[in-house]
């Protein structure tokens, strides 16, 4: 299923729009992670703003569709999508990681209207996302459960036990995406801990695996549209992203994974936005 | 006569959470040794066998919470407060999520299976954790209550449970109350501190003690967190001395506990740590290992004359 066009133009300009956003916070604060916040973008942007059932003024709604950024680190996203939604003023992206800030290095419930599930931990987001699940199941309610894993985060074992533990349960109302963009912290995936065939394990552990362009609002808009066709099943969409997406030199390099940005990068990347003042 | 702790705790998940539509239970394929399974049979819609995977089990739970429900999180302590620490300090106590982990086959209880299933540090790990609270119940009246009291209060709490037999110290329809110690026996001479097991075995101690004219007070500490500060340091104006006993490591545990309690209030005594002492045990017989490794009566009697000779 395709998005309007100019529904996607208006996702794309979002995008556009967060991307400046989230450098300008991340170089005021020099602090934050640039590269994963800037690969996951399109898929929190469909998901806020073309599939999620969420009310700003009623950030606990007890039908409300929840999303585990599982990939906690890239909260400045995050963040940015939840302001945008209207659960905090715009404004405040500049506290990020202030003391007494709402806006903490990693998401927490307690702190930030709009956010479903404390993560920074790598490993236990989906896990928590399953339980949750598992209980809307036993509500009855029609909400859905997104969780976006980082394609360094699946090293962690805890996560293969909650892709099997999902096959089990039949949670169809769990959709989890990966944030795949081949670079994690210390280097490329493929040098840190080889995964093989990503697909082939997902589909091995019983999942309905949909792969498509993480950068291509249309493309992920029709797979999470596909997703909650499926019943019986898990799906995982795995979306092909690329690290730093938006800003040439960051793009790839997990030297941005988690560094500030300086005064001339910043300029740079802020002239490649179209983000230059 | 007194009952099989994880007995009554199966019964108690049933006798409170079946018509609570809110109670789930979870546990790490070892239902049958937790008693969990109780629970699983009464209301199997709302049991979920995770498998041998106690992380994502707990995280699990943690997100059953965010969504309202009442998760007890069920497997053997030692695995539990290890395997479960990380999603019980990340998304438990963090976010203050209502999970109920109990910790079954508490101290030394899985006796013959030896060190790799006792639990003797997890006291000291799950005390730490912010919003958590922490239960070691006694005897069946007072599990029973902690079980009743868990799915009534909405704080993430750790329940550390027993295989084994706990004689009865309370009648039943005893009432009980979060952050208040229990005085189970009178005395003026010296209190000792216990929880879950050392109740009973303090008494018999006391027992022991009044025959050679020393009058000892027992306390059953049997909510570890929050703790009751005023009861301990009243223990120690009023009788002089303080005896901690614990099915656990001396290190961090109740003792740790009691101390931290007395010294906040510049109320310090002689005090004594029973419990084991920064090691691992062995497999036996259980009332073998209570004897070796000075956890029995006998071993409590001993500490309080020790600490008797430095008041």
């Amino acid at each position: 299923m395709k998005l309007p066009a100019e529904e996607k133009a208006r996702l794309e300009q979002l995008c556009r729009q967060f991307r400046i956003d989230l450098i300008e916070t991340l170089h005021q604060r020099q602090t934050g992670h640039p590269g994963g916040s800037l690969s996951v973008c399109e898929i929190l942007t469909t998901l806020y703003f073309e599939e999620m059932n969420v009310d700003p003024a009623d950030p606990q709604m007890a039908d409300r569709d929840r999303l585990v950024l599982c990939k906690g680190h890239a909260a400045p996203m995050l963040y940015r999508v939840l302001a945008e939604k209207g659960f905090f003023p715009v404004e405040e992206m500049k506290t990020l990681r202030c003391l007494d800030s709402r806006l903490q290095g990693h998401p927490c419930p307690l702190e930030t209207p709009g956010v479903d599930a404390a993560t920074g931990p790598l490993g236990i987001g989906l896990s928590a996302a399953l339980g949750m699940s598992m209980a809307l199941k036993l509500n009855n309610s029609p909400a859905r459960v997104y969780a976006i894993l980082g394609d360094g985060e699946i090293d962690e074992g805890t996560v293969w036990e909650a892709l099997m533990a999902a096959v089990k349960f039949k949670a169809d109302n769990l959709c989890a995406v990966l944030d795949w963009n081949g670079v994690q912290l210390d280097g490329t995936t493929e040098d840190i801990m080889p995964m093989g065939d990503i697909p082939a394990k997902f589909k091995a552990f019983g999942w309905n695996v949909i792969e498509c362009d993480g950068h291509d609002v249309d493309a992920l808009y029709d797979a999470f549209e596909q997703a909650k066709t499926v019943k019986g099943l898990p799906t995982i969409v795995l979306a092909h992203t690329v690290k730093g997406k938006g800003v040439s030199f960051m793009e790839g390099k997990n030297a941005w994974h988690g560094k500030a940005i300086d005064d001339e990068s910043y300029e740079k990347a802020m002239i490649e936005l179209g983000g230059a003042k | 006569m007194g009952k099989a702790i994880r007995d009554v705790y199966g019964e108690a998940l049933v006798k409170y959470g079946k018509d609570n539509k809110d109670v789930v239970v979870l546990d790490a394929d070892v239902s049958g040794s937790t008693k969990s399974a109780t629970f699983g049979k009464a209301c199997p819609d709302r049991f979920f066998n995770m498998g041998i995977a106690e992380a994502n089990m707990t995280a699990a739970a943690a997100g059953m919470a965010s969504v309202g429900k009442i998760p007890f999180v069920n497997t053997f302590a030692v695995f539990l407060t290890t395997i479960g620490l990380l999603p019980a300090r990340a998304l438990g106590s963090y976010s203050k999520l209502n999970i109920k982990m109990a910790g079954a086959y508490g101290g030394m209880s899985d006796a013959f299976d030896g060190p790799s299933h006792h639990a003797l540090e997890d006291i000291a790990v799950m005390r730490t954790l912010p919003n958590f609270k922490v239960f070691v119940p006694s005897d069946a009246t007072l599990t029973d209550w902690v079980v009743k009291n868990a799915i009534e209060d909405k704080s993430p709490m750790y329940i550390r449970l027993s295989r084994d037999v706990f004689p009865d110290i309370y009648q039943e329809g005893e009432v009980f109350e979060e952050g208040k110690g229990k005085i189970v026996r009178e005395g003026t001479d010296a209190t000792i501190i216990a929880c879950g097991l050392m109740v009973g075995n303090s008494l018999k101690a006391a027992e022991e003690l009044a025959k050679e004219g020393i009058q000892v007070r027992v306390v059953d500490m049997f909510c570890i967190k929050p703790l009751d500060n005023e009861l301990i340091v009243r223990c120690a104006k009023e009788t002089g001395a303080i005896i901690s006993a614990e099915e656990h490591n001396v290190i961090g545990g109740l003792g740790g506990a009691v101390a931290e309690a007395l010294c906040q209030a510049g109320a310090q005594v002689p005090m004594t740590f029973v419990g084991t002492h920064d090691l691992h045990g062995e497999c036996g017989p259980y009332a073998k290992l209570q004897e070796k490794y000075g956890l029995d009566a006998a071993a409590i009697a001993k500490a309080v004359r020790e600490t008797l000779a430095r008041k």
